[in-house]
């Protein structure tokens, strides 16, 4: 039980460093705009989990980042840095709203897996096909995931402008978003089952992205497939001298971390915003994945209390904004957080030969010529 | 002769292990002086220190009686010294010229001068007979040129002493005589040479001296003249060495593997394999001879499903093969030892436990419908790690924290667990030491014993005569000759490997 | 096709490959020397931003473009302490620049102008043509009283780095130290200097291919100006084989694909606006398609060098 922990310590001290990090350079920003960092910091804990439904609002900001945590750890694992959840998140909220749209005529217990369905394969189809372009074309997945957000994007935006709209479908007044999903394809509020959430959001996709992170353990550290996602991942060549395709689990890791991104959009669309809005910009929630899932150790579970800990800041900048401190601060924090591990900075400073990366394969994913 | 190069107790440590222990050699000005020891007996650390890469901890260096330090390349490159290494420091799509004069190029104003280049390119190899066409880019060269251009840079920075790491290992016989030669010509101009190598034969074609290293230290220095290869290997190794295994008389049955007509494209897209045809049968070990490059990578690989077969037809045990995933092959009954352990055969980040299922993780008993039975697969680890004596503190670790030796034997045990009818061995015992040569030799002999059919592909000519029931020498991608162990002498085998046809083969026996 | 038409496609062409171009030369010097500089979009991102801050401090666009080249090269300074000298995973590497760059400029605006989305107009902009007296040829004076000071500079950046890489000893270093570090370092070639040097010089031309988006077209700096184009410019680097003058095609190559888009939006053809946004993004999926399986990056590039390996 020891050797374990000491374990697991080796591998969580550089994410543990480069958090306490972050801190530390945001407490200078803080201090740059003339406020005390404690009071500050106080201040974002207090808003994120001073109460049951700051409590709720922290859940519920955790969602859609858990989701694309753990879509960037299992590329990470198949070593792929998969950059384009933002993309495959954006397309499964327009398939979302689409089926939702198209079925609502189905039953409750018909059309919400239904539509989470839709979700997970839109976004596994828009990852899948980065995977493929990869596997067939040897196209570097960095370039062409960001290429597929900002189609995502647009093809989303004309979705929503035209054949999704409200004046389309439901000849209501025309609208910068989408038809509104109906009712029975919407997912329940904690506040209904317990009622001191108060006036938070938070809803029951908490629990479907805790399911997911679960079965996706499952799936990568106990099935064969996981066995031969990591396989590639780590040693491409061995892989396939093993019998194990690095064609296929390049598309199938990169469909798996496409879904799961999609299922993040699908469960916000049917959890929260229920409809999708005409954006100028990507949601950003696909980035923060990256973060997440780096550290996270690229591990499913870690991914878990790598995601509160972004859930905490993001719900927290709030109620720094409005003790007058910039809530840039907290993408500043988390900015700190990812060049710390990218150059395991401070670990190599103090001159630890140690191997810390040896399990976040994403940090070995080494060379990737085009 | 005057002394120009002493090292004096040269001692090195890592953690954990002493490199180097208290070293000390003396070159003198116009010898050819061999350095030699098994792997890890630290002669390239030795020569590493040399030429500035690193830092003794302790003793000092002294040229021409001055004492001096030496910290860097470019420090060493400036007294005198060059390194031809082992693995080429040639950049592949540089030409010649641009390799030769690179760190030290002439200049015209702001600009390279590649005119002036070229011409003092040509100077050095016209001076020291070493004929090269300067335009030329490396990636087009044999690797005998390469090796020439290697030379060439450093005598180009005015090297005085020359150290050669591994000169011969990639290099045809022919090559290597002409290498002698070289080197010859080099030591009348007053160059001094290091030669570090662990082929006594060539030690005793080549040099002047030897010193002989054994576990970080000298074991003695000897006249060439005065000594014998048996001597040198006893002096290398610290025992009576018998390499040479004893094989019982088998006749070979079935066949297991036929290959007709074969012809396989390399990355480059130009053949790399051309028409070849061979077949091996039962109990039998069919060896491929010949220099390292000639296609045999290709010709592995395209038999494995690792690369794809541009024509012909590969069939095991009566199942047509070409052109089949890895898996199918597998599953057909092959095993493979591949010739880069730690890129192929091994996930060195993954523990010993997940590295000995690689190939079989899917069947059960260890995985049902896609689950993996963990308990299964941790016993099977422990069995094989049992049963093929592979040292480590536990299954657990790393592959790769593994030494070389204990890798090998974890690819060999996954592979014999298969229990094929084919087993693909490619340079199976490069890099080992002496105890784990033998283990695999006896694997091999073993496999062939109970009936199995085993391809062995081998750059050292021993290796082969040892083991092999026959020898096929292929040469530029083409099969040049079989011939029947018992036939074969090393002369031949060299001739063929250089590119010589059978019935030539006629003329020199 | 009418002239004015053709000419006018050519100089928006012209101009929106400017800043590609700039960008892609950026990732010539980095990835040449073995530094994947994944990092672009965040480098022009800085000096977009602080190139029209300090021409708000000075009043000169001219030292704002200063100021952001200077901060680019800051910013890269950040990707070479990783790459180089931690040898950590530069592809994470150049995502954490992006992220933290984007984070600390939306800091910025927010402290010093008390806004978000964008800052003000810059009081000074290069969006005119320098040189007045070619605008008297003619036929060609229109054409060349559209272009920018930026895409003088950029242009003439081709010949520069073609000149540094190819025709001058350390552009050889350079070319070696990428291709295989190890052969460089042996015949006495710095090879962590070489990369930083390249590291930084990348830094300054993406900082200015960002003060040629901001100064050099709105004459402001907005919130995801960059929109994608760092990674644009690394796609017609593999396009352009990582050379400088096939890169400089590519990028004229997407820059006529975003031209399209803009005259079909000015000429009012009826295809939805999201449709046309998303030519670039699309073109440059499918060159990729198209080119990828023969380009050959330089050997070394994205590996980190270790000293002491044996």
């Amino acid at each position: 039980m020891k050797g374990k922990l000491t374990y697991i310590w080796s591998v969580t001290r550089l994410p543990v460093v480069a958090v306490a990090f972050g801190f530390i350079v945001g407490a200078l920003c803080i201090a740059v705009t003339g406020n005390n960092p404690l009071v500050a910091y106080m201040a974002l804990f207090k808003g994120s989990l001073g109460s049951m439904p700051s409590i709720g609002e922290t859940m519920y900001k955790v969602t859609p980042i858990l989701f694309t945590g753990l879509a960037a750890a299992i590329s990470f694992r198949c070593g792929l840095f998969n950059i384009g959840a933002e993309g495959q998140y954006v397309v499964a909220t327009v398939a979302t709203v689409a089926v939702a749209w198209f079925g609502q005529e189905l039953p409750r217990l018909i059309l919400l897996p239904l539509i989470l369905i839709a979700g997970f394969c839109a976004g596994g189809i828009w990852g899948g096909f980065a995977g493929l372009l990869k596997a067939k074309r040897g196209i570097n997945e960095v370039i062409s995931t960001i290429m597929l957000n900002w189609i995502a994007l647009y093809i989303a935006n004309y979705m929503v402008r035209v054949p999704l709209s409200t004046n389309v479908l439901a000849g209501l007044p025309r609208a910068g978003h989408s038809v509104i999903i109906p009712d029975a394809a919407k997912l329940t509020k904690l506040k209904e089952l317990v009622s001191s959430f108060g006036y938070s959001s938070a809803h029951t996709g908490i629990f479907i992205a805790l399911a997911a992170a679960v079965v996706m353990w499952y799936i990568l550290f106990k099935t064969t497939t996981g066995y031969e996602i990591r396989t590639v991942g780590l040693n491409a060549s061995a892989a396939e001298y093993g019998g194990i395709s690095k064609a296929k689990n390049t598309v199938l890791a990169m469909f798996l971390s496409g879904g799961l991104a999609g299922l993040g959009g699908a469960v916000q669309i049917t959890g929260l915003v229920f409809m999708v809005n005409q954006s100028p910009a990507l949601p950003g929630y696909g980035f923060t994945g990256l973060s997440v899932a780096l550290v996270g150790c690229s591990h499913p579970l870690g991914v878990i209390p790598s995601a509160l800990l972004f859930g905490i800041l993001e719900n927290g900048s709030r109620q720094m904004q409005l003790a007058g401190i910039p809530s840039e601060i907290t993408s500043i924090i988390s900015g700190v957080i990812l060049v710390f591990i990218a150059g395991s900075l401070i670990l190599k400073l103090a001159g630890d030969k140690l191997k810390f990366f040896g399990k976040n394969p994403a940090v070995d994913t080494g060379k990737e010529g085009a | 002769m005057d002394t120009i190069l002493e090292m004096h107790n040269i001692t090195k440590v890592y953690p954990g292990v002493t490199a180097l222990d208290n070293v000390s050699i003396s070159i003198k000005k116009g010898e050819v002086h061999a350095l030699i020891g098994e792997n890890g007996a630290g002669k390239t650390t030795l020569m590493n220190i040399l030429y500035g890469l690193y830092q003794p901890d302790a003793g000092r260096i002294l040229l021409n009686g001055k004492p001096v330090s030496i910290n860097s390349p470019r420090e060493a490159i400036a007294l005198g010294i060059g390194m031809v290494h082992q693995h080429f420091m040639l950049v592949e799509n540089f030409t010649v010229a641009e390799n030769i004069v690179l760190g030290h190029e002439p200049r015209k104003g702001l600009t390279l001068d590649m005119e002036a280049a070229k011409a003092s390119v040509r100077e050095v190899s016209d001076r020291f007979g070493l004929e090269v066409d300067p335009d030329a880019r490396i990636e087009d060269i044999s690797v005998g040129l390469s090796q020439r251009v290697e030379i060439l840079k450093a005598l180009h920075k005015g090297a005085e002493i020359l150290i050669l790491d591994e000169p011969t290992a990639v290099l045809t016989p022919q090559e290597i005589d002409d290498l002698g030669e070289i080197l010859q010509n080099l030591t009348k101009e007053g160059k001094s040479i290091i030669m570090i190598t662990h082929k006594l034969k060539e030690v005793l074609g080549m040099s002047d001296r030897v010193t002989i290293l054994r576990r970080g230290k000298v074991v003695g220095t000897v006249q060439t003249s005065e000594t014998t290869a048996d001597e040198l290997a006893e002096m290398m190794v610290g025992r009576e060495v018998n390499l040479s295994s004893d094989k019982a008389e088998k006749t070979a049955g079935e066949v297991i593997l036929s290959v007709e007509h074969l012809t396989v494209k390399d990355h480059r897209n130009l053949p790399a394999v051309k028409d070849v045809s061979f077949e091996v049968r039962q109990g039998e070990i069919l060896a491929i001879a010949g220099v390292d490059g000639n296609g045999q990578k290709e010709l592995v690989e395209a038999i494995t499903g690792l690369m794809p077969t541009e024509s012909g037809k590969v069939t095991l045990c009566g199942k047509d093969i070409t052109g089949a995933n890895p898996r199918t092959v597998i599953e057909a009954g092959t095993g493979h030892i591949p010739q880069d352990r730690q890129k192929r055969g091994l996930i060195l980040q993954s523990s010993l436990t997940e590295n000995l299922i690689l190939g079989y993780h899917y069947r059960p008993p260890f995985a049902k419908n896609g689950r993996m039975d963990q308990v299964k697969i941790a016993e099977h680890g422990k069995e094989l790690i049992q049963e093929f004596d592979i040292r480590t503190p536990n299954q657990e670790v790393s592959a790769g924290s593994l030494s070389g030796g204990n890798q090998q034997k974890v690819i060999i045990a996954r592979e014999f667990y298969k229990d094929p009818s084919l087993l693909i061995a490619a340079q199976p015992t490069r890099g080992l030491d002496v105890g784990a040569i033998e283990f695999v030799h006896m694997r091999l002999l073993e496999q062939r014993d109970n009936n199995k059919a085993v391809l062995l592909v081998s750059l050292e000519l021993d290796e082969i005569m040892n083991l092999a029931d026959r020898i096929a020498v292929i040469y530029h991608g083409q099969i040049v000759g079989v011939l029947d162990a018992a036939q074969a002498t090393e002369r031949k085998l060299g001739l063929m490997m250089a590119g010589g046809t059978s019935e030539d083969k006629g003329d020199v026996s | 096709m009418t002239t004015a038409i053709f000419i006018s496609l050519l100089t928006s062409a012209i101009r929106l490959a400017t800043p590609l171009l700039l960008a892609a030369l950026a990732g010539v010097y980095s990835e040449r020397s073995g530094v994947v500089n994944i990092a672009l979009e965040g480098i022009m991102t800085s000096g977009a931003f602080f190139s029209v801050w300090f021409t708000h401090v000075t009043g000169s666009a001219w030292l704002g473009v200063s100021m952001g080249i200077v901060f680019g090269i800051i910013t890269s300074s950040l990707l070479a302490v990783i790459a180089v000298n931690l040898k950590g995973n530069q592809v994470i590497a150049g995502t954490a620049i992006n992220l933290l760059v984007t984070a600390v400029v939306a800091f910025l605006l927010e402290i010093i102008w008390h806004r978000s989305g964008s800052t003000p107009n810059a009081p000074s902009m290069l969006t005119t043509n320098p040189l007045k007296f070619l605008e008297g040829i003619p036929l060609l004076g229109t054409f060349f009283s559209q272009l920018t000071p930026f895409v003088y500079i950029a242009f003439l950046m081709v010949g520069i780095t073609f000149f540094v890489l190819w025709k001058t000893p350390w552009g050889l270093h350079v070319r070696a130290v990428g291709e295989h570090p190890r052969a460089a370092d042996t015949v006495g070639i710095n090879v962590y200097r070489t990369r930083w040097i390249c590291v930084l010089i990348s830094g300054a031309l993406a900082g200015l291919a960002g003060a040629t988006l901001s100064l050099g077209t709105v004459g402001l700096f907005r919130e995801g100006m960059v929109a994608g184009k760092g990674f644009i410019a690394l796609a017609a680097l593999v396009f352009g084989k990582w050379h400088p003058i096939k890169t400089m095609y590519a990028c004229m190559f997407f820059g006529l694909f975003s031209a399209f888009n803009i005259l079909a939006q000015s000429f009012g053809v009826d295809a939805p606006t999201e449709f046309l946004a998303m030519i670039p993004y699309v073109a440059t999926i499918l060159v990729l398609i198209g080119v990828v399986g023969k380009a050959q990056a330089p050997k070394a590039d994205g590996e980190p060098y270790e000293k002491d390996e044996k």
